[in-house]
């Protein structure tokens, strides 16, 4: 087993130093937000979507360095993709990318509360812009992921 | 030296203690303040009640029953003995600190508390003497109010002396010891105060009973609540001790069986105090599991107790303060802080602080501690928390510091 420690590599500490897409959008076309009570992460996030496409997002709040590396990570992976990528985005595309994929229990909920904040986010948009009936397994994928 | 000596000893008790956790990593404990471990007397005690003794108790007349209601009741005194309680009848058993609270809320306090009536607690309090407190001033367009915490983590009392001359204050609810911060409440001057006014005070003993001499006899509040399991019993008990002329005049908080003399289809009649307040079948076993712990601090001795852990946390204040970007919150003056340090490492996640630490064995807490508006005080959503106890030694603060030395290397500060 990997030493747990090992997840504070150089790359989740600068990420959390300097978070990606950090900051408020103006007017956004869809917000969310989410918190962790237990931790007191907090997550918003913001997206403008053109053409079926996620034009632009940014996230602001307050966590951990594993929960804002993970927010910046997700947002890297988003940006510029059509919704239906987005929907397909899952926890372990987030995971491996900061080779987080073992991380214990207890932590899980600060590397994913972005991700479930995503998932949200797009089924408020589907559900109340184009009225997408099939909007509803997205919120079940949100509330399972941890 | 003794003292040395005397650790050595206690530490064989706790077997806990000798576990290994993470990558072989020998435990170190530093989360006392949220619950402490158990010696193996109460392990034993617990044991011995489901092996020897289990019954229910106060009824049946057969033999289990019967040993099984003097393990309970004697519990009750040794309770009274070790906070010079005068009545065994102002005794309660209850779940824990925050049941007793909230028995107080619902039973007195939804009997004596009016529209525009003040309750007064503190900024430091844990959430149990806070939730109860708005849950009872709201239903009853009642006022919540709270005296403030200067930056050295000491109350503000001048600020009681306001609220007090406003002639509306019903209750003081406040904690002889903070669980964040360690600071031990200067109770003295707040009771002086109340008495002046003719106020009725509520003390929560969760942190000071485990780790300090209490004398309820002296203290003169009015009611008292603590928990087992922060004072080396089990989970699931705690103590409401309420002065008997109030508790008296208390209407029941749960119905049920036990707590009545004579039931009928449309009436019932109480049972005698204490049992009047202690409806349903109780928490026998974890009762006489707490026995066991009182006799433990009692053969140590609470002076032993306070004096051990003022030299770790004397010794971890010392070597935490010369450690560049670490933050300690409180007051610097180790006669007015318990065993508890509560601290941020320069931009480092409490949580992340916490991984971090846990790696090497030691477990601290990371998070609000059930205190949020001390956090909103301090302008942090977190700290991170080592708090002490009796089994603790030097060389565990040292496992620590090098812990922290670590953190501060990982994240290049």
């Amino acid at each position: 087993m990997s030493s747990n420690a090992d997840i504070y590599h150089e790359m989740i500490v600068e990420y959390s130093r300097h978070p990606s897409n950090f900051g408020k959008i103006e007017n956004p076309d869809v917000t969310y937000h989410d918190s962790n009570p237990l931790c007191g992460d907090s997550i918003d996030i913001f997206m403008n979507i053109n053409d079926n496409k996620v034009s632009d997002i940014k996230f602001h709040g307050r966590g951990c360095a594993i929960c804002m590396a993970c927010s910046s990570v997700m947002t890297e992976i988003v940006k510029g993709k059509t919704i239906d990528d987005v929907k397909k985005i899952q926890k372990d595309d987030i995971l491996g990318e900061l080779g987080l994929q073992n991380l214990q229990a207890v932590r899980i909920k600060c590397a994913l509360l972005s991700l479930k904040v995503l998932k949200y986010a797009i089924y408020t948009y589907l559900a109340n812009h184009l009225n997408d009936t099939n909007a509803d397994a997205l919120k079940q994928e949100a509330s399972a992921l941890y | 030296m003794q003292t040395a000596i005397s650790v050595e000893k206690i530490r064989d008790d706790f077997p806990i203690l000798k576990r290994k956790v993470r990558n072989d990593k020998q435990l170190v404990y530093f989360d006392n303040a949220a619950t402490a471990q158990k010696p193996i007397q109460v392990i034993n005690a617990i044991s011995d009640f489901y092996t020897n003794h289990n019954s229910n108790i106060h009824r049946a007349v057969h033999a289990l029953a019967e040993e099984a209601t003097e393990a309970y009741e004697v519990t009750r005194d040794k309770v009274a003995q070790f906070l010079n309680i005068k009545d065994r009848q102002e005794i309660i058993f209850v779940r824990g600190t925050t049941e007793a609270i909230n028995l107080v809320a619902y039973t007195w306090g939804r009997q004596n508390v009016k529209e525009g009536d003040i309750i007064v607690t503190t900024e430091y309090e844990h959430h149990s003497n806070i939730v109860p407190w708005q849950l009872l001033t709201q239903e009853k367009g009642a006022k919540l109010e709270y005296i403030g915490v200067n930056d050295d983590g000491e109350l503000l009392l001048d600020q009681l002396d306001t609220y007090l001359a406003t002639g509306k204050v019903k209750l003081v609810a406040i904690s002889q010891m903070s669980n964040v911060l360690g600071t031990i409440t200067d109770m003295p001057a707040v009771m002086q105060k109340c008495k002046k006014a003719g106020v009725k005070v509520l003390v929560d003993g969760a942190q000071s009973v485990p780790h300090m001499k209490v004398d309820l006899s002296s203290l003169g509040c009015d009611f008292f609540a603590f928990s087992a399991h922060k004072m080396l019993g089990p989970t699931g008990v705690g103590i409401l001790w309420v002065r008997k002329e109030i508790l008296e005049k208390m209407a029941p908080f749960h119905g049920g069986g036990d707590m009545i003399r004579e039931v009928h289809k449309y009436e019932t009649t109480w049972n005698d105090l204490p049992y009047k307040f202690e409806a349903g079948t109780p928490n026998i076993a974890d009762v006489i599991g707490f026995s066991a712990a009182l006799d433990y601090l009692s053969n140590l001795g609470m002076d032993f107790v306070r004096n051990h852990e003022i030299e770790i946390t004397k010794y971890a204040l010392e070597k935490m303060s010369a450690i560049k970007g670490l933050k300690i919150y409180g007051t610097k003056d180790i006669s007015k802080r318990g065993g508890v340090i509560s601290f941020n490492f320069a931009d480092i996640h409490p949580h992340d602080l916490a991984t971090i630490i846990d790696e090497e064995g030691v477990a601290i807490r990371s998070g609000h501690h059930c205190a949020q508006v001390l956090m909103e005080r301090l302008d942090v959503a977190a700290t991170s928390r080592a708090s002490f106890y009796i089994y603790n030694t030097k060389e565990e603060v040292d496992v620590l510091i090098k812990s922290l030395e670590k953190a501060a290397r990982l994240f290049k500060l």
